[in-house]
């Protein structure tokens, strides 16, 4: 019979575990320390815990870290962690380091089922939901795990597609008897599914991402299924009927393909779309994936799209593209790993 | 509390309406349609939220209907560890379903187009031809004769094929339709596709049609999740 991972579990949920298994009431903050404030690998090292119960504990469970099996580096620093999912599956984890803050990318699913047309990972399909503690396990399983100041959610998946076990690991990584990060240094990215976002915006403190990529409702419609579910001008509107604080960022991805949503025409749209929209867009430059029509905008391109939308007073920013050489984009190393056990009949 | 308790019940009210199911039935070995009763307007293709209880979280189905028939249907198939479907599979007329307001925009243009569909993907094109609605060509695809949903209503179309990875007469084109489609020997490439069904077929064919010369914004997606 496999354990079950006591990593990822929330401290309510460990009570119950203790709960059934008659352990003090005090054991299940135990165990959240051991788990989250410790480095430790087994239950038998949680030496504060009596003999009699660890052995307890040892039969029905174990922490259940899951360390990577491959790691690529790039000549900017940075790497590309593939850690095995249930299922002879993969998932992806990009770490990037920068001046003076090391950021980590986390996958929230195997696949995705989304389908966004630019992206690798929708190549893949949807396998599974990850659960918290294989969300969290990226962070706590690489090796710059100490170092890590910012943890963004965007990586393979979609978060708001499995938004339980997303909300329970930023739980854990917030949470005073967990890794007690700040919110702040949090970001989730959504393709703008509303009702998990307005979920989202109510039962956490992180920031939020959209993935926008053209203000136009058809041109989005063909770059990006869920348009046709969740239209992005209701996405906006539910955005800007939410308080965001002082503190709280809402931000929105861009990524520029040439000669489809890089024109002035997409200047003007956004200006009016974002209207009274406390917001910041991210200009993302394009790695190509194989086969795909579309191409990325050029630079001079990107640069004056980006002064325009500054002018006209949407703070606008371009994200440095790193880890181009080991295809840091999701998807790529992955989908290449990934052995389709069976293939669906349709 | 009494105030709390009266917000979340108000809460509720306004994003569900409680409605009768009207009919049932099984149109295929755990595949069901059931009907409950109009209250609003829709363009066909849209979706609405389905939940068994205002306290769950709705599920999407594409309205099944046509927008002149007296009642909304919705097509669906059991999934055994789902929250829904099994017990709106044994769900009795006039028992009570909540359902949300209409949205999407998985809409037909009335342009020259080629539907595409697999399972109960087939939703949205049954409402849009029920209503009217008309595409140069649909391609339906399945394992079986017994999954092409509807098929009876759709033979009415000029061109229509069903495509069956694992059965074979009445006509059925035998293989998936990625094949149906690649042993065509021209694919237009000045007209539109709507696809509906599952993420790996929709990402299939839409790879298959981008290869074969169809601009991406031709191609209209609809994915479940």
């Amino acid at each position: 019979m496999s354990k079950e991972n006591l990593f990822g579990k929330t401290l309510n949920e460990l009570k119950d575990i203790c709960s059934e298994l008659k352990l003090p009431g005090f054991t299940a903050k135990q165990i959240s320390e051991w788990l989250y404030k410790k480095e430790i690998s087994t239950i038998d090292e949680m030496t504060n815990i009596s003999k009699k119960n660890r052995e307890l504990l040892s039969v029905g469970f174990q922490v259940g870290l899951i360390p990577s099996i491959k790691v690529d580096e790039s000549t900017d620093g940075t790497k590309k962690y593939l850690f095995p999912a249930k299922g002879k599956n993969f998932i992806e984890t990009a770490m990037i380091p920068d001046k003076d803050r090391k950021t980590i990318c986390v996958s929230s699913q195997v696949g995705c089922k989304m389908g966004c047309l630019f992206c690798m990972t929708a190549r893949q399909g949807f396998q599974n939901n990850l659960t918290a503690g294989e969300i969290v396990n990226q962070y706590r399983s690489i090796d710059e795990f100490q170092d890590i100041s910012n943890i963004v959610y965007m990586g393979m998946g979609e978060p708001f597609d499995n938004l339980d076990e997303v909300l329970k690991s930023i739980e854990i990584l917030t949470a005073d008897w967990g890794y007690a990060m700040s919110p702040r240094r949090i970001t989730v990215s959504t393709i703008g599914i509303i009702p998990a976002m307005k979920t989202f915006l109510e039962n956490s403190e992180a920031h939020l991402a959209v993935s926008m990529h053209t203000p136009f409702d058809e041109e989005r419609k063909a770059l990006m299924p869920v348009e046709s579910v969740y239209a992005l001008k209701d996405v906006v509107n539910e955005i800007k009927s939410f308080d965001f604080g002082l503190q709280r960022r809402v931000s929105f991805e861009y990524i520029m393909f040439k000669g489809v949503n890089d024109t002035p025409a997409h200047v003007d749209e956004l200006v009016k779309l974002l209207k009274g929209v406390r917001c910041r867009i991210n200009l993302i430059r394009f790695h190509p994936i194989p086969d795909s029509t579309l191409v990325g905008s050029d630079d001079q391109t990107i640069l004056k799209f980006k002064e325009t939308l500054n002018d006209k007073g949407i703070l606008t920013t371009i994200r440095a593209s790193r880890g181009e050489d080991i295809f840091a984009a999701c998807g790529l190393l992955s989908t290449k790993e990934l052995v389709k056990s069976q293939e669906e009949d349709y | 509390m009494y105030l709390i308790v009266l917000e979340q019940t108000l809460f509720r009210m306004s994003k569900f309406s409680e409605v009768a199911i009207v009919n049932k039935k099984e149109i295929a070995n755990k595949v069901f349609v059931i009907e409950f009763k109009r209250e609003f307007d829709f363009n066909p293709g849209q979706i609405i939220g389905i939940t068994m209880s205002p306290d769950d979280k709705p599920r999407l189905y594409s309205i099944c209907s046509g927008n002149n028939d007296k009642h909304i249907s919705i097509l669906f198939n059991v999934k055994e560890d789902g929250k829904l479907t099994p017990p709106l599979a044994a769900a009795n007329i006039g028992d009570k379903i909540w359902i949300t307001k209409v949205h999407g925009k998985f809409v037909f243009n009335n342009e020259l187009a080629w539907w595409i569909a697999t399972g109960t993907g087939i939703a949205p094109f049954h409402s849009m031809f029920k209503s009217g609605q008309n595409p140069l060509k649909l391609i339906q695809g399945g394992r079986l004769k017994s999954d092409m949903y509807f098929s009876d209503e759709f033979k009415a179309m000029n061109d229509y094929v069903r495509c069956a990875s694992q059965d074979t007469g009445d006509g059925l084109f035998e293989g998936r339709l990625t094949k149906y489609l690649n042993e065509l020997e021209d694919i237009p490439t000045n007209i539109n596709y709507y696809l509906c069904g599952s993420t790996n077929m929709v990402m299939d064919v839409r790879n298959l049609l981008i290869t074969r010369g169809v601009g991406f914004d031709k191609v209209i997606t609809e994915i479940y999740f």
